[in-house]
């Protein structure tokens, strides 16, 4: 088998036996990287020079006998992500020239567990997406089927990992943005509980709803990132002291007993069949290792996409002001006067959706609108978390699609903003809470399309869903199937 | 007719803390530093930068409540202030807005006529300082150094009670004291540590608030003073010409000596306040703010109370000494072990007088506390006479030096010999036969001038009492014979 | 969406806005609202905002200094205009 095919945990084991090196494997999968470019833009940078003198030093660090699983693992960030020297654009002209001054919190864990970033990854401009065509640098493409959106925020992550570019990438999750495109693309994502990933260096989107994960092909994989990428950390207010974790021991668990709840109000008009066939298909697997299957109630879910449209582009208004022309950010040609600065900057450095999103959020918080809308999400959002509460004191998880269709043709839902927002209806209530949940393959459209099973759990239950999903991965092989994009 | 108004004022003060490190960042807040020196990825506003808050200037802003006896809020909120300007670098203040950490206090303060005067304070909150523009050194062009931006302040807003400039500047320069009694803000007005907005309105006496104007940026008790008198004249005009006052932000031009609008630049602003979410709110356990209250000085109020029971000073005396917090320490240091009232007629009298001429403040007196002990000590052990210690202490004032020096280089020492000055009296006697009969025959203004001449004579070094008895001996000796 | 309210949205949020894009931005923004209204609704009486979803309290931080800091010239790299130190923009009129 070639390196490329390899898991992460089958390549951690590899170097740890020294049946390579960390140079070797970065080696063998950077030329992969330059020849899928033109094929799926995953990637907004790549820098195979960093990242061998990383690999090297990886493989001092063997030799001088460190042993940390993650030591000389490949990887890429998404652009998302600070890093230190190296550009982070955010998917935006308007960082298209910034040069991070500083690593991100989860770049920099990553960095000393001993991973080799190959990268950075490709993404819907400032997060705001779920295709990856809001890119300023061009749309990505679903290994899958070229003609298809890898969905988004983290449609680059996705892709590569899918594609069997990298083994792993980190990716973040606002209202969907791991989990949608790992189901599109047919990977595992985990969206952590809020607070267990350092925000730090993260380039906000919605900063309480934010959070940073991983993409694998497994679970497991997923888990060993997790060991790496959570943990309290000083920089961020809003990091749980407990936050750190042993995600990768906690994998092994029966599923005997285990109580699933399944939400009637996942499973009504507008969900495709062939995704409902599936994901019940996987639930009905559950039911036959043990576990009991319950129905709960999330009413307030339908008020979900709405309430996250109030909020995120609040939050995102405000948090993409710094985005000015001042500092480090695009500037318009020969600005005439100060104003002029800021309104052609930033009309010129951000996309339509961006833009857009802007202008909600700003007009949400203005005076006069602030309780009718703002503060008001705000009750309904504390009536969604109500939901899972109530949900959780009867089950342990809770499972049903991650999206309503497999992925769509590129171009179907980019004329329509709000269409494009429906995509996330079944993803959007997670992050409203902050409570965990995760995606992974569970099957396959009748035209090859990945389909994407959502697990969800309570607060700090992010042990419990990679375990649960562990399980269900030893015994069934969708998250093995590989894309063949190189024939397409 | 200014009779009939009554004019009613507000400050809002905003107090730069002064910590070491920036409220959200771990960068110096040190003033002076090369442009953008004291700067990092978070007080830059770099992308996913967040802020985390500094301790320190949550104990300082408790200790402000405590001082003005102040409810704290117990769980407070750090809210966002949305604008565009260069020196704001997130494009937002982060503030207090709902919930702030200090509630509603109040401040005594002493007026100049001697009445004492109580002023609400409404709140106070923790907020980040913006960075400076700099608009003279490239044409067309201003620069933004954001060494300033992130340093920490405490907004300190009082209620509408203030009647008058008076009122309003011994209010500001009560609260300056405090906080440098506190030892939360070093208070220099000119490096900006300390900067008043004044809220500004007239009404007739019992009638509702009229409409205000605030004044921005009075940066001295001399700008506050004259602000508000200027505001009083331009909106009285306005008033009784029928007119009405606009609410709007005034500056206040220092050379000119007149507040101008600010061209309605508050017109379009819509803050869009909401709580930060990158931070959470801020609890105060009464453990935090008990351990504050334990490490909290002597306060003004407290301080004049004890003067007055130690040092059985008169209110008015214990007040001004304890006006300022260096003031206060340097009237302790000089009347221990002197006589408490003269040190205080010497500070109040003497030194402020000499201060006040020269245009310095307590901190940068010429003459160490140490070196007026010495002299009232040499006044007591009558090294010296009072007139004579007058002298020394210009000199100390003007050219420095010690007070034993002074008093040996110069000769100054008293003449306390008897014999000495019973001979200088026998010479004067001498020479004075005509003025001499004339006391004797009942002309006792002529005392006067015999004690004048001895002064002369010993170039004001006689020990006065002993000159006074000795002549009254002698001049009056043949006579009894 | 009037007119003049997206306009006055586009100035609050510091992003030009030309004449020929106000219709098609002004018709989007009526379809987001058409979105959201859905939720105001919802009955909420007494349900306390949700700000946050950690419940917990506000971290403090020890008020030392950083040890050492990116250089001047490592923060001001990517700046689009920059002199001595410090940041260029057209004159700021007070
Ligand atoms: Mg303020
Ligand atoms: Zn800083």
């Amino acid at each position: 088998m070639e390196l490329h095919q390899l898991e992460l945990a089958e390549l951690a084991e590899g170097l740890r036996k020294k049946h390579f090196s960390a140079v070797e494997l970065t080696q063998a999968l950077s030329p992969r990287l330059e020849a899928a470019q033109g094929v799926m833009n995953a990637f907004i940078s790549i820098d195979s020079e960093a990242a061998l003198q990383q690999a090297q030093s990886a493989d001092q660090r063997r030799a001088q006998g460190e042993s940390s699983p993650l030591l000389g693992i490949p990887l890429a960030h998404k652009d998302i992500f600070c890093t230190r020297g190296v550009r982070t654009t955010c998917g935006s002209k308007m960082l298209s020239n910034f040069v991070s001054p500083y690593d991100a919190t989860v770049v920099r864990r990553l960095q000393e567990a001993g991973t080799v970033s190959l990268g950075k990854l490709n993404m819907d401009e400032f997060a705001m997406g779920s295709s990856n065509e809001t890119s300023y640098f061009g749309p990505v493409r679903n290994p899958w089927n070229l003609g298809c959106v890898p969905g988004g925020s983290s449609g680059g992550s996705a892709a590569a990992v899918a594609a069997r570019l990298i083994p792993a990438a980190t990716g973040t999750d606002t209202g969907g943005s791991i989990r949608q495109p790992a189901a599109f693309c047919g990977i595992t994502g985990l969206k952590p509980t809020y607070g267990r990933v350092s925000r730090y260096g993260m380039i906000a989107f919605a900063s309480s709803l934010d959070q940073g994960g991983p993409m694998a092909r497994s679970a497991a994989d997923c888990a060993l990132l997790m060991d790496a990428m959570a943990g309290h950390d000083p920089l961020d207010s809003t990091s749980h002291p407990q936050g750190g974790g042993r995600f990768s021991a906690a994998l092994g668990r029966s599923l005997q007993g285990l109580r699933v709840g399944v939400p009637a109000e996942f499973f009504g008009a507008g969900l495709d069949p062939e995704v409902a066939q599936a994901v019940e298909t996987a639930i009905q697997w559950f039911a036959a290792q043990g576990a009991e299957i319950h129905p709960v109630h999330l009413p307030n879910n339908a008020h979900a996409v709405s309430t996250y449209y109030v909020l995120a582009p609040a939050e995102a208004s405000s948090n993409l002001s710094r985005f000015d022309g001042v500092r480090y950010t695009h500037r318009s040609a020969a600005p005439k006067d100060l104003q002029e600065l800021y309104l052609q900057s930033r009309y010129e450095g951000f996309g339509a959706e961006v833009r857009r999103r802007i202008l909600v959020g700003t007009y949400v918080l203005s005076a006069g609108y602030y309780d009718a809308y703002y503060r008001k999400a705000q009750q309904v959002r504390a009536l969604i978390r109500e939901d899972f509460r109530r949900a959780f004191a009867e089950v342990d998880v809770i499972m049903g699609p991650t999206t309503p269709t497999p992925a769509f043709a590129l171009g179907a839902k980019s004329a329509d903003p709000v269409s494009m927002y429906l995509a996330d209806i079944y993803t959007i209530a997670v992050n409203l809470a902050g409570i965990p949940a995760l995606s992974l393959p569970c099957g396959f459209s009748k035209e090859g399309l990945p389909i994407g099973l959502q697990i969800m759990g309570d607060y700090f239950a992010d042990e419990l869903l990679l375990g649960v999903a562990a399980a269900y991965q030893k015994d069934t092989d969708w998250h093995r199937r590989a894309p063949a994009w190189e024939e397409q | 007719m200014s009779m009939t108004w009554e004019v009613v004022i507000g400050l809002e003060v905003h107090v730069q803390l002064n910590t070491r490190s920036k409220i959200f960042c771990a960068c110096s807040t040190a003033f002076g530093a090369e442009p953008n020196a004291h700067t990092c990825p978070v007080c830059l506003a770099m992308p996913g930068s967040l802020p985390v808050l500094n301790a320190a200037a949550v104990d300082k802003a408790i200790a402000f409540g405590l001082a003005v006896g102040a409810e704290l809020n117990h769980r407070s909120v750090f809210a966002r202030k949305n604008y565009f300007y260069p020196d704001l670098p997130k494009g937002y203040q982060i503030s207090q807005y709902e919930i702030p950490i200090v509630g509603s206090g109040h401040l005594d303060v002493l007026l100049p006529n001697g009445e004492e005067k109580r002023v609400g304070i409404t709140r106070a909150h923790l907020e980040e300082d913006a960075g400076k523009s700099l608009h003279d050194a490239y044409p067309g062009e201003s620069g933004i150094d954001l060494n300033r931006a992130g340093t920490p302040l405490l907004e300190i807003v009082s209620e509408p009670d203030m009647r008058s400039a008076v009122e309003a500047v011994a209010y500001l320069k009560k609260l300056h004291a405090l906080v440098r009694y506190l030892d939360i803000s070093d208070g220099n007005m000119q490096e900006g540590s300390f900067r008043c907005d004044a809220n500004v309105s007239l009404r007739r006496p019992g009638a509702p608030f009229g409409t205000r104007a605030e004044v921005k940026n009075l940066n001295s008790f001399r700008f506050l003073e004259k602000a508000i008198g200027y505001e009083i004249l331009r909106q009285q005009d306005i008033l009784e010409s029928g007119g009405k006052i606009v609410q709007e932000t005034r500056l206040f031009d220092a050379n000119l000596g007149e507040t101008r609008s600010m061209r309605s630049k508050e017109e379009a602003n819509d803050y869009r306040y909401f709580p930060d979410p990158d931070l959470l709110p801020l609890q105060l356990d009464a453990e935090r703010i008990e351990q504050v209250r334990k490490s909290l000085p002597e306060l003004p109020d407290a301080r004049k109370a004890r003067f007055m029971e130690q040092y059985g000073l008169p209110a008015y005396d214990a007040a001004v000494l304890t006006a300022q917090r260096e003031l206060a320490d340097y009237y302790e240091a000089v009347a221990t072990g002197q006589d408490a009232k003269l040190a205080a007629n010497w500070i109040m009298g003497d030194l402020l007088g000499a201060l006040n001429k020269a245009g310095l403040e307590i901190e940068t007196c010429p003459v160490p506390a140490q070196e007026l002990q010495t002299l009232l000590a040499r006044i007591a052990d009558q090294t010296v006479s009072g007139k004579i210690a007058k002298e020394i202490f210009e000199i100390l004032f003007q050219e420095g030096d010690s007070v034993d020096a002074i008093i040996d280089a110069r000769g100054l020492r008293q003449i306390t010999d008897n014999t000495a000055i019973a001979a200088m009296i026998d010479e004067i006697i001498a020479k004075n036969p005509q003025q001499t009969a004339e006391y004797r025959s009942g002309k006792e203004k002529l005392f006067g001038f015999f004690v004048g001449q001895v002064m002369k004579v010993s170039q004001g070094k006689a020990n006065p009492d002993q000159v006074n008895a000795l002549l009254r001996e002698k001049l009056q000796a043949p006579a009894k014979e | 969406m009037e007119a003049e309210i997206v306009k006055r949205i586009a100035h609050l949020s510091r992003i030009a806005l030309p004449e020929e894009e106000l219709t098609q931005v002004a018709g989007q923004l009526e379809r987001i609202f058409a979105l959201v209204a859905e939720m105001q609704a919802v009955p909420t009486e007494g349900i306390e905002p949700m700000a946050h979803p950690l419940d917990l309290q506000q971290p403090l931080r020890a008020d030392q200094l950083r040890p050492e800091t990116p250089s001047r010239e490592e923060l001001l790299a990517s700046a689009p205009r920059a002199q001595d130190g410090l940041f260029l923009v057209p004159k700021v009129i007070e």
